[in-house]
């Protein structure tokens, strides 16, 4: 048998099951890829004895023959969930030695499927970024490396500890956070699956809140099956979450086991070939659309016109749910406090200390927008962009079922590129966050490497609440582009 | 719109971080940056788009109005800065106070 860290979450399912492996064997096995795999910087806390209790109690469930959906599957958390008893930190000073008394619906999903959990995943700050240049506990490392090239990239962001881990092999599945890309954009530069969920279809109580009506829960993976397996597994109604839907969840690993996409119509939007892609990109673009042809789909043109404007609303409409949500950490009643010579500057002086650069910056332009006078010119304006974005998306699925789009711009790049400007960090997220804007759920699949040998992807963007077409159409292209590619070293 | 650097140390006040008086003046130079970038939604024609303030479109949802949740004061106090005050230490779970540092001046 293959080493138990090489399987897929699936295959571990199965050898599981047949008692090929306990859960402890499992457990161990992935925390020596952690201790070997530490330099990558992908988790802030590791739970090694938590995750060896945990996989003793499943193994003992199975014993007694009750197996959940995940039994004894170890997975990485995004440290913006909080777990209790486990420090949450959201990857930020102003939060550093948080030790939550309660554990997130997610999570607490996920382990009533049997789940074993290994670690907390680093992440830039408040899950601000696309690089995880951010965090408070320094960048992680991307596994991969250009050919021929020692520099260290970026894993992409802001999930970027999570997108890591599964990429390393740390283990076979992780769990992120999508606000406007952050689980699809490290997903693709980091060669593997990663999913958003439609607003609504995970939980978002118990996650540190970001932009609360962007924000989405979502799994990493290497195979769309797994990510679908996972995504069954975390979805679900939840009355705590009151933006959470009240719908049942699909049997999502039948959907991604199912591509057949003969009565398939894909989606080209019109409007992401746009300057400043890379040529390889858009070359794989065009090889995706070919492969979705050969697998029997038909593909049209579509036309979503306010594309380009998703990227700066969403830079008002995220910015000014931060700095609302944000307002919470004060010094008083948890984290970080610095005292100052009064109340208010002991406010002041404890965010100046807590918060790092980036999410200060937000938390301005956010404070800006929702100002005395400006309300209308930026926050309803952006409002008014985004009832216009899913306007744009309604009508183009009028004409087809999923959507097939680059992921992003460009490849992984290096530690220190893109970061003298902000604008140019943002740009990352060109092709991810329309969807986030309309609430509606996307995936990106690896599916092919540039010629310096990183991996590139490709998004499918489905309907509200049709994560199953998405999934289908996701294992089409996956098994069509036949990804085999795995960072060197690992 | 081009921020100057009262606009920023105002800003700053309202979201209550200090800005050091040397930073002012590149944040003011950052933050216009970003502005003018947001600026071209100016060239879309919102006039009679309702704005979106929710992509779920489902009306908040009801519950009949009883307690679901309770009896972990420990819990609700295990985080508090200045420490936990129980009503009856024996009792940790009958109640208590969430202590803070002095904030009435």
């Amino acid at each position: 048998m293959a080493a138990l860290t090489d399987l897929t979450l699936a295959e571990l399912v199965q050898a599981l099951a047949k008692k090929e492996a306990s859960a402890v064997e499992v457990a161990d096995a992935h925390l020596r890829k952690l201790d070997e795999h530490r330099a990558l910087n992908a988790f802030i806390t590791e739970t090694p004895d938590k995750a060896r209790d945990m996989a003793a109690a499943s193994d003992t469930r199975r014993a007694t023959g009750e197996a959940g959906l995940l039994e004894g599957v170890p997975l990485a958390i995004k440290d913006l969930f909080c777990t209790e008893g486990v420090q949450t930190t959201a990857a930020s000073n102003i939060l550093k030695g948080f030790v939550p008394q309660y554990e997130s619906t997610v999570t607490t999903n996920l382990w009533k499927a049997g789940a074993v959990m290994v670690g907390k995943t680093n992440l830039d700050e408040f899950a601000m970024g696309s690089s995880n240049m951010t965090s408070h506990f320094g960048g992680v490392e991307n596994p991969w490396k250009r050919r021929g090239d020692n520099r260290k990239l970026v894993p992409g962001g802001s999930s970027g500890g999570s997108a890591a881990a599964v990429a390393a092999f740390m283990v076979p599945g992780s769990t992120g956070t999508d606000t406007g890309g952050s689980i699809r954009q490290p997903a693709a530069f980091c060669g593997i699956v990663g999913l958003k969920p439609t607003y609504g279809r995970c939980s978002r109580w118990g996650v540190v809140a970001f932009s609360s009506s962007l924000d989405q829960p979502g799994p990493f993976a290497r195979t769309v099956e797994d990510s679908a397996i996972l995504l069954q597994a975390m979805s679900g109604h939840d009355p705590k979450d009151s933006t959470s839907a009240p719908l049942p969840v699909p049997d999502f690993a039948a959907a991604a086991r199912n591509p057949d996409i003969r009565d398939l119509r894909v989606g080209i939007p019109k409007e992401y070939r746009v300057d400043g892609t890379s040529p390889e990109i858009v070359a794989l673009w065009e090889q995706g659309i070919e492969m979705l042809k050969a697998a029997g789909a038909a593909t049209v043109e579509v036309s979503l016109p306010h594309t380009k404007y998703a990227l700066p609303a969403y830079y008002i409409v995220a910015p000014a749910e931060c700095s609302s949500n944000l307002a919470r950490y004060d010094g008083v009643r948890y984290g970080l406090r610095v005292p100052g010579k009064d109340l208010t500057e002991m406010y002041e002086n404890t965010r100046a200390a807590g918060f790092g650069k980036e999410v200060r910056r937000r938390v301005m332009i956010g404070t800006y927008v929702l100002s005395a006078g400006y309300y209308d010119a930026y926050y309803k304006k952006a409002q008014q962009i985004r009832a216009l974005i899913a306007r744009d998306f309604r009508q183009a699925f009028e004409k087809c079922d999923v959507l097939l789009t680059p992921t992003a711009p460009t490849a992984a790049f290096a530690a220190g590129e893109k970061m003298d400007d902000p604008v140019t960090m943002y740009l990352n997220d060109m092709f991810t966050i329309p969807a986030s804007m309309a609430g509606l759920p996307g995936i990106s699949v690896p599916a092919g490497l540039d010629k310096d040998g990183l991996p590139l992807g490709l998004q499918l963007i489905g309907r509200a609440f049709d994560e199953e077409t998405m999934l289908k159409a996701a294992a089409a292209l996956e098994k069509a582009a036949a990804f085999a590619g795995r960072a060197a070293g690992y | 719109m081009s921020l100057d650097k009262d606009t920023v140390a105002r800003i700053a006040r309202l979201a209550r971080l200090k800005v050091p008086e040397e930073e002012l003046v590149p944040l003011a130079g950052e933050l216009s940056g970003i502005l003018a970038w947001i600026e071209q939604l100016n060239e879309v024609d919102t006039a009679n788009v309702e704005p979106l303030a929710s992509v779920s479109d489902v009306t908040l949802p009801m519950r009949e109005d009883k307690v679901t949740d309770g009896g972990v004061a420990e819990k609700v106090l295990a985080n508090a800065p200045g420490g936990a005050v129980y009503i009856d230490p024996t009792d940790r779970n009958a109640g208590g106070f969430f202590t803070v540092p002095k904030v009435v001046e």
